[in-house]
């Protein structure tokens, strides 16, 4: 079977969620793209949008339209090409509506399992819940007679073990996509002990089609980008706790989200990102990976408390920000919650109390998306780094431990063979999450 | 011509642009610009009739039968007569002449004349399909997404396979950073607020076929742009029945028109015959020679469009263009200077608008009134000349002005 008769017929599970939607979208592009070549004139291709919530698969069809629509408009310059054949289509805007159309024709959405039995490739983007994945999984092999390949997006649970417990025989291999997966380069390529080769190469073509950066991670619980997320979050929470023995805690988790963005360069804050990804999701995640590290404690206390009192984070369907630990207005934080009094204490009323604590900000300080694109980000990074080195104020010290912390688990993680380079984790950084710098550097020797 | 006014030219690279906030329409443009010249011309009773030049405003705004907007700028103009007048991007210069004619037969001594285009309604690769109708409909479905970069980046190709790469694409990075820097000094001007340091940089920066053309970069293109200007057309008779003193004004030496056939090719892409023609026609009805030329306004709706002006008015030869402004001789300190006010790419290219933006910089220049722009004006060199194009060398007009005496 070739890669055009591989994806010939796909599903997503999981498709209304916020991966699932991104691959449904990626993959049904790169679906109609193929439909458009001339050897392909007339060939059906389907790809099957799998989820549990009917309404859900209702905002999906509208969020794949106007993503689509955006593709196209990006893309019109190659489109008009694939559609010369077609007399009727002139203006870019006839082109666009076709194309459009086209992508919305392959995907089929629906609330059940039976499409699935004849698909050749599954995506599982479904809860990151080991036990419910080998359930379904299991359950498609076994009534599916295409023996189809499986590419999991699980961001935490070893693929070895996915693979041996729904018995696929290696046809399984982890398709890690970061958040919003449309946007963020990255995607951590796991394979399990007995992944086929023939996967992995499907895998690295399907990968390169949509322009991803690989990074192979080895089969280690939460592999590079949570393994380094995680420790990262568990550093941040645990200086907002000690920092809290002297200001409120809400005043805390501020100082350190600020200092994690601004004094780090970073595109948000460790708590807004805690929030972005789901205060829920973060604590799962968390204990997924949790048993198979021996020889330390990655839990939060902290986040516990938060989901009890039903703080969860995670964004809405239209892709905004619902509160979490921070209280959001426009994308901004504008408030922090406070566990004792189960409310959001504004941020306008601490601000400069907590601001003058961290200390004057190093001067060369520039947000990071003046810094991210700029071509002289070398510089700027140097300048900023070597301030905030000999700056004694606590906002310096904070940033100092917090890029040391960062480094270290970096190099931790390819001490331990869960990335195979450093080069590796700094990619994941950059290309994942956006960072600025990948956090094994030499800014602060 | 007196009393030009124009209004910014907004798109991208003005700070209050957002493509997402509202933005004035045509009809806050049209009264803007209006408005400005009334004011300088003693009000509406003055006005005798007014000429609007749009391009296609039918489908960038949904409006059409523009001339009814004339009322609009003042309730003084109800009931005269205006026309709109079209000619894809030479509306404005087509819209002059129809003034000057009417001034010349004697059937007006006032006639405002009013360029405008907002073309920020829609998204680029839509505004495209728009624009693509300055070109012959049957070539649209074989043509480029973005049709007209792909007309003239064909343009550049050939030139550049006829004389090599290098300097071709040095003239047109010359001619960007010649435009912005021009731009910079006039307050209107889209690239105003432009700070870029190493504008030469992105001037060279190497074609993109994927998602653009394959010899043009996006600052070899001029702007997307919302915008319009207005200027008076007046009789001798005109000017003193309103008291305005004839130095104030320009006047009008030369008129050359010239159209060629939409529906064929050039016959060498290297050569922009029609511009040359009415160049010549211009001249010649002016009776002056190249050398008399103080500055020049030329339609450089691409970078490779400027440099092909210069051989078709005259001043370097065919394939020498390149050479002619490497030289610095279109700077604005150089022999002449052209588009002095930023031209399309650097001032802006509301498309109806600009060929009336170009009669107001030499206004303002040939008048003394360029603010921060103003080059010199000597005795020996006192003439100005415009060049606006529609389409791609189709529909031209070529005017030559000087100061009134």
């Amino acid at each position: 079977m070739n890669y055009t008769e591989r994806l010939s017929n796909v599903t997503v599970l999981g498709a209304a969620g916020k991966m699932g939607s991104g691959i449904l979208l990626l993959t049904a592009q790169e679906m109609a793209d193929l439909s458009l070549k001339p050897e392909n004139k007339g060939k059906v291709f389907v790809i099957n949008a799998i989820d549990v919530s009917s309404e859900a698969l209702v905002g999906l069809m509208r969020y794949i339209r106007v993503q689509a629509v955006k593709a196209a408009e990006k893309k019109t310059v190659q489109l008009r090409t694939a559609y010369a054949d077609r007399p009727d289509l002139i203006d870019n805007s006839d082109i666009i509506q076709q194309y459009v159309e086209d992508v919305m024709l392959i995907i089929r959405p629906s609330i059940y399992l039976e499409p699935t039995y004849g698909s050749t490739l599954v995506f599982e983007a479904i809860k990151e819940d080991p036990e419910l994945k080998v359930k379904i999984l299991s359950q498609i092999d076994q009534n599916n007679p295409k023996k189809p390949w499986y590419f999991t997006n699980t961001s935490s649970i070893p693929i070895t073990q996915l693979d041996e417990k729904a018995n696929l025989g290696g046809r399984i291999i982890g398709f890690h996509f970061y958040n919003p997966p449309a946007v963020q380069k990255l995607v951590e390529l796991i394979k399990s002990d007995h992944t086929l080769p023939e996967v992995e190469e499907f895998a690295l073509q399907y990968a390169k089609n949509l322009r991803k950066v690989i990074v192979p991670s080895a089969d280690f619980a939460g592999f590079v980008g949570n393994g380094h997320f995680m420790r990262d979050a568990i550093h941040g929470i645990s200086e907002a706790t000690m920092l809290a023995k002297e200001v409120s805690l809400p005043g805390a988790i501020y100082m350190v989200n600020k200092v994690s963005q601004e004094y780090l360069v970073r595109p948000m804050g460790i708590f807004q990102l805690i929030d972005y990804v789901g205060v829920d999701v973060c604590q799962y995640i968390m204990s997924v990976m949790n048993p198979y590290l021996p020889d330390e404690d990655l839990h939060s206390d902290l986040l516990d408390r938060m989901i009890d009192l039903g703080v969860k984070g995670g964004q809405n369907s239209d892709g905004s920000q619902k509160d979490g630990i921070l209280k959001y207005d426009k994308g901004r934080p504008v408030g922090v919650f406070n566990p004792d009094t189960k409310q959001y204490d504004m941020i306008a009323d601490f601000q400069t109390a907590c601001d003058d604590m961290l200390g004057v900000l190093p001067s060369s300080l520039q947000p990071w998306k003046s810094v991210a694109f700029s071509p002289k980000k070398e510089n700027l990074l140097q300048a900023i780094f070597d301030e905030e080195k000999v700056m004694n104020t606590l906002g310096a010290e904070l940033a100092r431990k917090y890029a040391k912390r960062s480094k270290e688990i970096g190099l931790k993680l390819v001490a331990d063979h869960v990335a195979f380079s450093e080069k590796d984790v700094n990619t994941v950084l950059l290309t994942g999450f956006f960072h600025a710098y990948g956090p094994i550097n030499n800014y602060l020797d | 011509m007196v009393a030009g006014y124009n209004t910014v030219s907004l798109g991208t690279g003005r700070k209050e642009f957002h493509p997402k906030k509202p933005r004035p329409g045509l009809d806050d443009y049209i009264k803007e610009a209006g408005q400005g010249v009334l004011q300088q011309i003693g009000g509406a009773k003055n006005v005798d009739e007014a000429v609007f030049g749009n391009f296609i405003g039918a489908r960038f705004n949904r409006q059409a039968n523009l001339a009814a907007f004339m009322p609009f700028i003042d309730e003084g103009l109800r009931y005269k007569p205006a026309v709109r007048v079209e000619g894809a991007c030479a509306s404005g210069a087509l819209a002059l002449v129809t003034g000057i004619r009417s001034v010349l037969a004697e059937t007006a001594e006032v006639v405002l004349v009013l360029g405008v285009e907002v073309q920020n309604s829609v998204k680029a690769i839509y505004g495209a399909d728009i624009l693509a109708a300055a070109g012959w409909a049957n070539e649209r479905k074989d043509g480029h997404a973005y049709y007209f970069p792909g007309k003239f980046s064909d343009r550049a190709k050939a030139y550049q396979e006829k004389f090599g790469d290098e300097k071709p694409r040095e003239a047109m990075a010359q001619w960007f950073v010649n435009a912005i820097e021009n731009a910079r000094l006039c307050p209107t001007a889209q690239e105003h607020h432009n700070n870029t340091e190493d504008l030469w940089a992105l001037g060279m920066m190497k074609p993109n076929p994927r998602g653009f053309v394959s010899s043009l970069n996006v600052f070899d293109c001029s702007k997307v742009s919302d915008g319009a200007s207005a200027i008076a057309v007046i009789s001798e008779e005109g000017l003193k029945r309103i008291g305005i003193p004839k130095s104030e004004a320009i006047e009008i030496m030369g008129i050359g028109q010239a159209e060629d056939d939409i529906t064929q090719p050039p016959d060498d892409p290297t050569i922009l015959a029609t511009t040359r023609e009415a160049v010549k026609k211009a001249m010649e009805s002016a009776g002056i020679t190249k050398d008399q030329l103080g500055t020049v306004e030329c339609h450089d709706c691409f970078t490779i469009a400027g440099i092909m002006a210069t051989e078709a008015i005259g001043f370097a030869p065919h394939g020498g263009g390149a050479e002619f402004i490497l030289e610095g001789n279109t700077r604005r300190d150089g022999k002449v200077p052209f588009n002095t006010t930023g031209g399309l790419v650097g001032w802006g290219h509301p498309t109806g608008a600009t060929g009336v933006h170009q009669a107001i910089t030499i206004w303002e220049q040939l008048t003394g009134r360029a603010g921060d722009s103003q080059i010199p004006i000597t005795s020996e060199r006192p003439y100005g000349l415009s060049i606006n194009m529609g389409g791609d060398d189709k529909s031209l007009v070529s005017i030559v002005y000087k100061r009134a005496e």
